[in-house]
């Protein structure tokens, strides 16, 4: 018995520094969420600054946006979530019915391209060629006959530009998991079907689809964690004072209240219900991911 | 077997080629048209006449951000903070990954230390919280607020986990017998066996620290110490971040250097492009590593 502890001593020697560096970057952080029931003055630091209860929480109750913002950003999580789920089923399913091997992988290839950009290459992409004056999206419209669309100035079209470009970035990567996981499915399947007389579009439905419907279920269910994620980095690049109406989300309005007026308290305070709700989605998600495909993280 | 083709088959299957053909058009056309505008001249790119070929082809504007000092420290500081962050990185995912592999049976710690790292990324103190932290610790500034909080990537950490756990347990036992400690049986056999894993993580190390940029514009005051994806990303939103008029802001847009910006964000993205091929295989493979289960 003595041996064996002995023997594992050099795991937990292995283990020790990413410990201490979680310890410190992520569970004194936690510690910090304090912050949340204090007036903060960070030259008193957390010891030092007054405690004031619920002040905070009462203060963003009372404010006017704060109720906007949360419907902002569940409002804009929400659809990315469900755009991200069927375009690439959609895209994957119909590339599965292509042929030519060189059109299918050039057209993986350029769709999984914007994925491994960040939001700054893209944002500024995005921020010329959206221009109403000189874009070219609006150019094209132009010859269609309509109005220039200000896609990043007119809080009526803000969101639904941050849903489409979100897409953009982010579709090729959920088409190649399912594009990998329907190279899965047992060939075997799909000659018993053709020997029983079944066209492509009975294969589709009653093969193709359900090979990847567990995968489906995992995504869709994992991505229930993200309802408060509407996409800080992408929004924080896109947007500006015109659409805050529309776009300012929790985490831009954190980062505007705390790190612009230094009212840090507050930002706390919005910081903490944002991790706390999304905790619990996150819990329910996995829970769920576990019951329906057998899904453990870790 | 011979599969006959009906009419409505064939036609579905033009319609198919046709829409992904544009589809794929469509993801690629804001770049190309972006990438047009930085090698045409300052002119044709103001009127508007670039669409999906350099108008007046010049480098000019290239030239010009690669002589411009701030680009170059920003690249400097990109460079550093890649190379330091990949170091720290891929060495505390391997001493993370490697115990935390080991079965419960045999490490009977082993899920109490999953717990903590797994609920260190489902909940968190906040952007404040942090960014005090990283203040009284005395880091604003340096080099290390940007490699130090992310010193652990549990994500990667979970993708070598996971391949480690398909090599057999054989190896370690055998590895015992032969009076091996768990510290050689990592540096000597696991390590050795798990090179495209490590390869594939190596990418996903490289790829997120090039692109992150939040943490530069959060914890740099000073402007020379922006890594440059937080120096562009200043660049780009200063037409759009400010409160002005319809009019003002689109006569901002018509003056500033719109070929000088995209020839800007095409140098940044430019070490991204160059990877992309072997990024892509290996993204794969880290797929592959990543849905297996324990």
């Amino acid at each position: 018995m003595k041996r064996k502890s002995l023997q594992q001593l050099p795991l937990h020697l292995m283990l020790l520094p990413g410990v201490i560096f979680t310890l410190i970057f992520s569970y004194i952080p936690m510690l910090g969420i304090v912050i949340a029931f204090q007036k903060f003055v960070p030259a008193r630091g957390i010891f030092k600054s007054k405690w004031v209860g619920l002040e905070n929480f009462i203060y963003l109750l009372d404010m006017p946006n704060t109720f906007q913002v949360l419907w902002n950003t569940v409002y804009i999580a929400i659809m990315k979530i469900i755009a991200g789920l069927i375009v690439p089923i959609i895209i994957s399913l119909l590339l599965n019915e292509v042929g030519n091997k060189i059109f299918k992988r050039t057209v993986q290839t350029v769709v999984f391209l914007p994925y491994f950009l960040s939001w700054v290459i893209l944002g500024g992409i995005l921020i010329d060629v959206l221009s109403p004056s000189d874009g070219i999206v609006n150019k094209f419209l132009g010859i269609l006959g309509i109005e220039p669309i200000f896609f990043l100035g007119d809080d009526k079209v803000f969101p639904y530009t941050m849903v489409i470009s979100d897409v953009w970035k982010n579709f090729g990567y959920s088409t190649v998991v399912y594009l990998a996981a329907l190279t899965n499915i047992d060939p075997g399947l799909y000659e018993a079907a053709i020997i029983d007389g079944a066209g492509h579009w009975k294969r589709t439905i009653h093969i193709t689809l359900p090979g990847i419907v567990p995968i489906i279920t995992l995504m869709a269910v994992l991505s229930l964690g993200n309802v408060l994620n509407a996409g800080f980095e992408q929004i924080f690049t896109l947007y500006s004072p015109l659409v805050y109406r529309t776009g300012d989300i929790i985490d831009t309005f954190v980062y505007r209240i705390g790190m612009v007026n230094a009212q840090y308290g507050v930002a706390t305070a919005v910081g903490l219900f944002k991790s706390v709700v999304s905790f619990m989605f996150i819990m329910l998600s996995n829970k769920l991911a576990y019951k329906y495909a057998g899904y453990r993280v870790l | 077997m011979v599969i006959r083709e009906t009419t409505g088959r064939k036609v579905f299957l033009v319609f198919n080629y046709l829409f992904l053909g544009l589809v794929a058009f469509l993801c690629i056309a804001p770049m190309i048209n972006v990438l047009a505008i930085s090698l045409s001249s300052k002119s044709a790119a103001a009127g508007g006449l670039v669409k999906f070929w350099p108008v007046d082809f010049t480098v000019d504007s290239y030239k010009y951000a690669l002589g411009k000092n701030e680009f170059i420290t920003a690249f400097f500081v990109s460079i550093k903070r890649v190379i330091l962050g990949y170091f720290i990185n891929i060495i505390l995912a391997v001493l993370t990954a490697f115990p935390l592999s080991r079965r419960s049976t045999v490490f009977k710690w082993r899920n109490a230390y999953s717990v903590f790292f797994v609920f260190s990324i489902i909940f968190s103190g906040g952007i404040i919280p942090t960014y005090m932290l990283i203040k009284y610790l005395g880091l604003l500034d340096t080099i290390w607020a940007l490699v130090l909080p992310s010193a652990v990537s549990v994500l990667n950490v979970i993708l070598l986990m996971n391949f480690f756990r398909e090599l057999p347990n054989e190896i370690e036992e055998a590895a015992f017998i032969d009076g091996a400690d768990y510290w050689k049986v990592l540096y000597s056999i696991y390590i050795p066996l798990s090179k495209p894993a490590l390869a594939t993580v190596s990418l996903f190390i490289l790829i997120g620290h090039w692109n992150s940029w939040f943490d530069g514009i959060l914890y740099m005051n000073k402007m020379e110490n922006y890594p440059l994806q937080s120096y562009l990303q200043t660049v780009i939103v200063t037409t759009v971040n400010l409160t002005m008029s319809l009019e003002e802001m689109e006569k901002i847009q018509k003056v500033s250097d719109r070929t000088f910006k995209a020839a800007q964000v095409f140098l940044t993205a430019l070490p991204i492009l160059m990877v992309y091929p072997f990024l892509q295989k290996y993204f794969m493979k880290g797929l592959v590593l990543g849905s297996v289960k324990g």
